[in-house]
């Protein structure tokens, strides 16, 4: 059973459906069941972070939303998953199409061998189309949304690999929302930075809320607090519980949960 | 305290002949470089880059045989060094783990420590027999071959050592294989793949024995690359083992010319990879 490929008319802003929708979703590594009945909706324009141990399955669920397992041989997933009413996982969805309007950052800064110029404008011209002036002003406004343009206003044609970690985990940011995706996800993106960094990228995130659907994965669990509308806990490849943050921090529902937020393990 | 005295004696004894062995390795480099020198210099004027070879007895230079090495080598890269770089992204970017990939990798790692004289035969069999005559042409194509493996090799391991997660970046962009190879991988191992192209000149530049069956040698100036065509290491060699006194001391100018050109792509070849490496200790 798939849903039809269509997409829904335009919600309005606050109450809108949701964007992303997973259905009994499995994910196999090989014979290995890392993700087992996975089932959640997450909102349009609203931070969502998971959290959990490591080997929980929370970077390998935000690698099915791009689909990024496909690059690695033997892994698969079965189920459901929408994004914006779209299903993803099927045979025929273009995987380069369903990547460009989903956007993803990791956890080691990525700079790409050229300016930072070229770095954001390299999804742009990927996609054709945009040039000229309007190439420059998309570059622009991709490199203020992620809060860096002040600082490498004057070094656009330096190398991008030139920046401090800080500074290039944010112009990968820029390169990932110039595109305007749809989606943005973030794999612990400030587990290589410092805390001036990462306080930086972390208002990066909060200024992004408005404008898109953000899935955040971080073994940081301030940081989860801090940053996300709404909190999942993951543990042994199930989604143990799922809820806003406020409440997965304070008065969780499950008790592996409540050992988890509470420091009793992991 | 018996114990470590002999344990110190070992040590000193396992360093001394540690040096022996090295001591002996470079005073045979040392003497080789200044006998070379020695007679090398000597023969050193503008001649020989402006006069072809002589007949014995008479004046002369190396201008064909510098010519010849040149268009050569440059041709032996020209079309070598593509089939190198392409094989070495096929199998450091598509075929990873396939069967085909493994057999390729050992089929090249053959190649690479293959006599030389023996793709020598090879072209000569395959182009020199059905053309009816040597020609540069077929001493490229054996050059070509030679380069094959080195610039292969390299570029593979060169791709290799750029971060998997650049690769995922660009893919997550929504990049085609083809795209991210071209625009992401290649300048990122841009250094190390020229550093291999470098190396794989140094390689077929003082090659003798392909160019024997295939180029032989060419006593004028000679631009054709359907014909003959001079080149120094055949020409070293053919003048070596000449009884005339001028011949010898042109053998012993082209052998400096040759080392002297290895010796400044090596350098850079090192240079150019030191720099990548500081470039990429101070990118992390």
């Amino acid at each position: 059973m798939r849903a039809p490929l269509v997409v829904p008319p335009e919600p309005a802003k606050d109450l809108g459906p949701p964007k992303i929708e997973i259905r009994a979703l499995n994910f196999y590594y090989g014979d290995s069941l890392s993700l087992r009945n996975i089932n959640m909706s997450l909102a349009d324009h609203s931070i969502s972070a998971f959290i959990g141990p490591s080997g929980c399955g929370k970077s390998t669920l935000l690698r099915v939303l791009n689909r990024m397992y496909g690059l690695y041989p033997n892994q698969r997933a079965e189920g459901e998953v929408l994004i914006g009413g779209r299903d993803i996982l099927g045979p025929t969805v273009d995987v380069a199409e369903l990547r460009y309007r989903v956007g993803m950052v990791f956890q080691k800064p990525t700079p790409f061998p050229m300016s930072v110029f070229d770095n954001v404008a390299f999804g742009l011209r990927l996609g054709g189309g945009v040039r000229g002036a309007e190439l420059k002003s998309r570059v622009e406004s991709a490199l203020r949304d992620a809060a860096i343009w002040d600082e490498v206003k004057d070094k656009l044609h330096a190398d991008g690999r030139s920046l401090s970690g800080g500074q290039q985990q944010r112009v990968c940011i820029a390169r990932a929302i110039a595109v305007k995706p749809e989606v943005l996800l973030l794999d612990e993106p400030t587990a290589a930075l410092d805390p001036i960094s990462t306080l930086r990228v972390e208002e990066t995130l909060q200024a992004l809320r408005e404008k898109y659907c953000i899935v955040v994965v971080t073994h940081n669990l301030q940081q989860a607090a801090r940053v996300s509308n709404v909190t999942g806990f993951m543990y042994m490849g199930e989604l143990v519980e799922i809820g806003p943050s406020s409440q997965i921090f304070t008065s969780p529902k499950d008790r592996r949960t409540d050992d988890y937020v509470t420091g009793r393990f992991g | 305290m018996k114990r470590r005295a002999l344990r110190k004696a070992k040590n000193a004894a396992f360093l001394a002949l540690s040096l022996i062995a090295t001591m002996t390795g470079l005073v045979c480099l040392a003497a080789i470089l200044w006998t070379l020198l020695s007679h090398g210099l000597a023969g050193m004027s503008w001649h020989l880059f402006t006069q072809m070879t002589p007949p014995p007895g008479n004046q002369g230079g190396l201008l064909n045989a510098i010519y010849g090495s040149a268009v050569m080598t440059l041709l032996g890269i020209l079309i070598g060094s593509p089939i190198g770089v392409l094989a070495g992204t096929y199998l450091a970017e598509y075929g990873r783990k396939s069967r085909l990939s493994a057999v390729i990798r050992f089929i090249n790692d053959v190649l690479l420590s293959a006599p030389s004289i023996i793709i020598g035969l090879f072209v000569y069999e395959i182009v020199v027999v059905r053309m009816g005559h040597f020609s540069a042409v077929a001493g490229a194509l054996a050059l070509a071959i030679l380069a094959i493996p080195v610039t292969l090799r390299t570029t593979e391991d060169m791709l290799n050592l750029v971060p998997v997660g650049m690769k995922d970046s660009s893919a997550a962009l929504g990049a085609y294989p083809w795209r991210t190879t071209i625009s992401v991988l290649y300048p990122a191992a841009r250094s190390g793949i020229v550093t291999g192209l470098l190396l794989a000149i140094a390689r077929i530049s003082g090659e003798t024995a392909p160019l024997l069956f295939t180029a032989l040698n060419n006593q004028f100036w000679s631009t054709h690359l359907n014909a003959p065509m001079a080149n120094l290491p055949v020409v070293i060699f053919q003048f070596a083992l000449s009884p005339y006194k001028d011949w010898q001391d042109l053998a012993w100018a082209g052998a400096l010319i040759i080392t002297v050109t290895i010796l400044v792509l090596s350098i850079s070849a090192r240079v150019i990879l030191a720099l990548l490496q500081a470039e990429r200790g101070s990118g992390r």
